[in-house]
């Protein structure tokens, strides 16, 4: 036995493809013993403890807690014989490095995003090596390669060669496509194709291994390989490299698919799980804001206001606090388990952000302990941050209520939806100059031209009645119409 | 005794109350061990053991507890697909295997590791189904123990079919009589076919035990989603006798069945036994109960540890000294790393062996397919079959 045995993390439920490493119960050096408790891992299923398979001591931990792991990758290394004395690198470090080598279905893969998933949909194969199904195990593509055979007319049993392995040199092959055709010609993957549209595909030159199945089950179908055959030889703006290479454009189908992961497969989870747990009920006012604009730039003129931006978005977060400090039970949560509803004493403000990496919530918190200039930098450093790319997890975690600004983009309003767990999110829209009726003193009406915005607010009705929602919707809306109320209020 | 890897500590909030489910089982329980290892009497069951006898017992428990945490950390380690851990039923299956004779037939679900232990069946074949190396693992004919049935409760009808078999063979109505038994839980007790056997049973008056070990959850679904009555009651509408045991007590678990079998082979028919016990792992290795029960549940069962009432017992009747416990340690030591070892090792099986044993005698048409798939494996360039 190699004296450095890695251990990699196993299935432990049935089917499963990753597990999130949630506790080391060791560290290196540790001495460990047969079935001694060594890390908890979570799955989809279950947070089990993994015993070790090994008697030595800890050699290296390759992920840290908190790491999402394939099932499959090496998650530690043991010293099997310790007392044997000092580790020789060559040998065994390089029987563990080539160990850890990327498995060929992962070559072709970019590792810009290591922490992202590394799923693959259904009937494709997944970075850990197995193809991916509702449940059971599936199949190792490992084990689909096929074995040389020894052939000849003698052979009584006929087995298809690889799809596109006899076919003359392919038509057109963009350098997009070179490493799923490598990985066909290897028989890592195989182009499922029924006998007479494979025959018509040889007739026109067409390289099945570059197309991509829009019939069931990705079966490539008489259409594709007709429309293959009608394409022009190359795209006209073939951009290459400047396409990321993880989307991979069909020129035969002119689709493009993205790899959904990262923070678009947390977005989309997050976005599931809030709009069918959560019973959503949206409200809207249409509000006069010209006292707020007006104000907006007093402040800005103040010498505590110098080094930041003084921003619409300012006054509206300090409105928010200030009703929530009125209706508290809009800044809540609901305990599904407990059957409580958590209504907090601070408030952790979300703002929804969009990033290079995707939609972001970054929270600020104890917002309502910020004094205005504070809470103005907050603000600005939290869209620098953002911006930049660098917001930390921990950043985005812990928020209780939360504002998305899309007057931003110069859109009105929204329906927005409850960032998982909050009680509300209140929608900021565009605040442009409108026609606007004025009452003046003495009663008499007349039009005129204002700085007009719209706000919405989305709240979980399982907590908050339209009662709650209308209250602290009406209070936001009362400090921006006149913010005077800022004073009555604080 | 330790706990097994599986006893993880609460993760996760449970995503709904957990409920919690009966830990007394009422006055009607045939025990003849409390959970203090007191020996206590009952007016239609005793036994009467020799010392070895006891001891046995005991070695039994404690072996077939071994197996089990091996087995569960080896499916932690990768190399079982899934395992059903037994801890805390040990006594329901050691009792009711020791009660079996020689002659008569068990047909298990994938949980009777002990009834297997007991019909002797090595675990090494049990740990061959779970690690995928066979698809049934072990001659149900010659250790008398049918495979594991994976179907929820269908083997009561194998078992009553078979005891149907029995009459007709004319081996029964003498103390050399042979008797089915079939083994199944509470969440089974629920099917179709559990209560399609009871009414075949009853009608036929077939030699059949219906083995019930009630561990309190079927998965995540506890007793109470299951039977407004104890499950025993079930019986009298069928016309047979019920009978309720101490499912943690290996002695009552021991006598009830080895009279319920008796009188099965001496032609009185069917019995239900309610071994009334505690899973206390998870369903698989692929649950994590923690999110469905309470961990109080689970520490008010460990005070009626199946293992520790026997080791009191056996101290306190002074059967046992020192060196029998650390003896014992070492062998169960001894087994756990000969089938670290054996799964280990096992090897791929013959793809030609799927063939064997589909029908008792091969078709042409299967002797056919048989040949044809030959030549495809020796088709192959390099290593034969693999």
């Amino acid at each position: 036995m190699t004296r450095l045995q890695s251990f990699k993390l196993p299935d432990l439920g049935e089917g499963l493809t990753e597990g999130e490493i949630l506790q080391w119960m060791v560290a290196p050096g540790d001495e460990v013993t047969l079935n001694q408790v060594i890390v908890e891992v979570e799955t989809a299923k279950a947070a089990v403890e993994v015993p070790s398979p090994y008697a030595g001591t800890v050699h290296q931990i390759h992920h840290p807690a908190g790491a999402t792991v394939d099932v499959g990758a090496p998650i530690i290394t043991f010293d099997t014989d310790p007392t044997a004395g000092p580790l020789v690198p060559e040998g065994p470090a390089e029987a563990l490095a080539a160990d850890m080598v990327p498995r060929p279905s992962t070559a072709d893969r970019p590792s810009a995003d290591d922490s992202g998933p590394q799923g693959a949909l259904i009937g494709e194969v997944g970075a850990n090596g197995r193809t991916a199904t509702l449940v059971g195990y599936g199949p190792k593509s490992v084990t689909a390669q096929r074995r040389p055979r020894i052939d000849g007319p003698g052979s009584t049993v006929s087995v298809p060669s690889p799809a596109g392995a006899t076919r003359p040199a392919p038509a057109r092959v963009s350098a997009l496509q070179v490493g799923q055709t490598a990985a066909l010609r290897s028989g890592a993957l195989t182009v499922l194709v029924k006998p007479p549209v494979r025959k018509l595909a040889k007739e026109l030159g067409v390289d099945l291994t570059v197309l991509r199945g829009t019939g069931t089950g990705g079966v490539v179908t008489r259409a594709d390989v007709q429309a293959a055959a009608d394409l022009p030889q190359e795209r006209p703006h073939d951009t290459g490299p400047a396409v990321p290479q993880q989307d991979s454009y069909d020129p035969a189908t002119r689709e493009t698919r993205v790899p959904v992961k990262g923070v678009r497969k947390h977005t989309a989870a997050a976005m599931v799980a809030s709009a069918f747990t959560a019973p959503h009920v949206t409200e809207f006012v249409t509000l006069d804001m010209t006292a707020t604009m007006q104000l907006r730039e007093r402040v800005q003129a103040m010498p505590e206001m110098r080094d930041v931006k003084v921003s619409p978005l300012l006054f509206v977060a300090k409105a928010l606090l200030l009703a929530v400090a009125r209706n508290p039970g809009i800044n809540a949560s609901w305990d599904e388990a407990a059957q409580e509803i958590v209504v907090k004493d601070y408030v952790h403000l979300g703002i929804a952000a969009a990033t290079p990496r995707g939609l972001l919530v970054p929270t600020i918190r104890d917002a309502d302990r910020l004094s205005l200039p504070a809470l103005a930098t907050a603000l600005q450093e939290l869209a620098e941050t953002a911006r930049a790319g660098r917001t930390p997890p921990a950043a985005m975690t812990g928020g209780t209520i939360t504002i998305t600004n899309v007057g931003m983009f110069g859109v009105d309003s929204g329906t927005p939806i409850l960032n998982p767990g909050e009680a509300a999110i209140l929608c900021l829209g565009a605040v442009r100059p409108r026609p606007w009726v004025v009452e003046a003193a003495d009663g008499t009406q007349a039009v005129e031209v204002r700085q007009v915005t719209q706000l919405s607010l989305s709240f979980d009705h399982r907590m908050v009645d339209g009662q709650l929602g209308s209250q602290f919707l009406s209070d936001v809306a009362a400090v921006l119409s006149d913010p005077v109320h800022a004073l009555l209020w604080s | 005794m330790t706990l097994p890897a599986t006893a993880a500590p609460p993760a996760a909030a449970p995503e709904t109350t957990p409920v919690a489910t009966s830990t007394s089982a009422g006055p009607e329980l045939v025990q003849l061990l409390t959970p203090e290892g007191e020996r206590v009497s009952h007016p239609d069951y005793d036994v009467d053991l020799t010392d070895d006898e006891y001891r046995a017992l005991y070695r039994d428990l404690v072996l077939v507890r071994r197996i089990d945490v091996e087995a569960t950390a080896l499916q932690r380690q990768g190399e079982l697909g899934i395992w059903a851990a037994l801890l805390g039923q040990e006594a329901a299956q050691v009792g009711s295997g020791r009660a079996m004779r020689a002659q008569d037939f068990a047909f298990p679900t994938y949980r009777e590791h002990g009834v297997a232990w007991c019909r002797g069946v090595d675990p090494l074949k049990l740990l061959g189904l779970f690690r995928g190396a066979s698809n049934g693992g072990w001659d149900p004919q010659e250790k008398r123990f049918n495979l594991y049935t994976i179907v929820i409760g269908s083997q009561t009808l194998h078992a009553t079919g078979y005891a149907m078999g029995i009459v007709k063979d004319g081996a029964v109505g003498s103390d050399d009589g042979e008797a089915a038994i079939a083994y199944f839980g509470d969440g089974a007790s629920s099917q179709g076919d559990v209560n399609e056997a009871f009414v075949w049973a009853s009608v036929y008056n077939a030699p059949v035990v219906f083995f019930c070990q009630n561990n309190q959850w079927g998965i995540s679904t506890p007793t109470d989603h299951q039977t407004r009555i104890p499950l025993y009651l079930r019986a009298q509408g069928f016309g047979f006798p019920g009978v309720r045991v101490d499912g943690n007590d290996v002695l009552a678990s021991y006598a009830v069945t080895r009279k319920a079998l008796d009188d099965a082979r001496n032609g009185q028919g069917p019995t239900l036994i309610e071994a009334f016990t505690y899973r206390m792992g998870a369903h698989t290795t692929s649950d994590d109960p923690t999110r469905y029960r309470l961990a109080s549940e689970l520490e008010a069962w460990k005070l009626k540890d199946p293992l520790e009432r026997m080791r009191s017992f056996l101290y306190k009747q002074q059967l046992v000294d020192a060196d029998f416990f650390g003896q014992l340690d070492a062998d169960a030591d001894a087994l756990a790393a000969r089938i670290r070892k054996g799964c280990l090792e096992m090897p791929d099986p013959d793809p030609l062996s799927m063939f064997d044993d589909v029908y008792d005698e091969i078709t042409p048409l299967l002797e056919q397919q048989r040949a044809t798939y030959e030549a495809y494996l020796s088709g192959f360039a390099g290593e034969g079959h693999s």
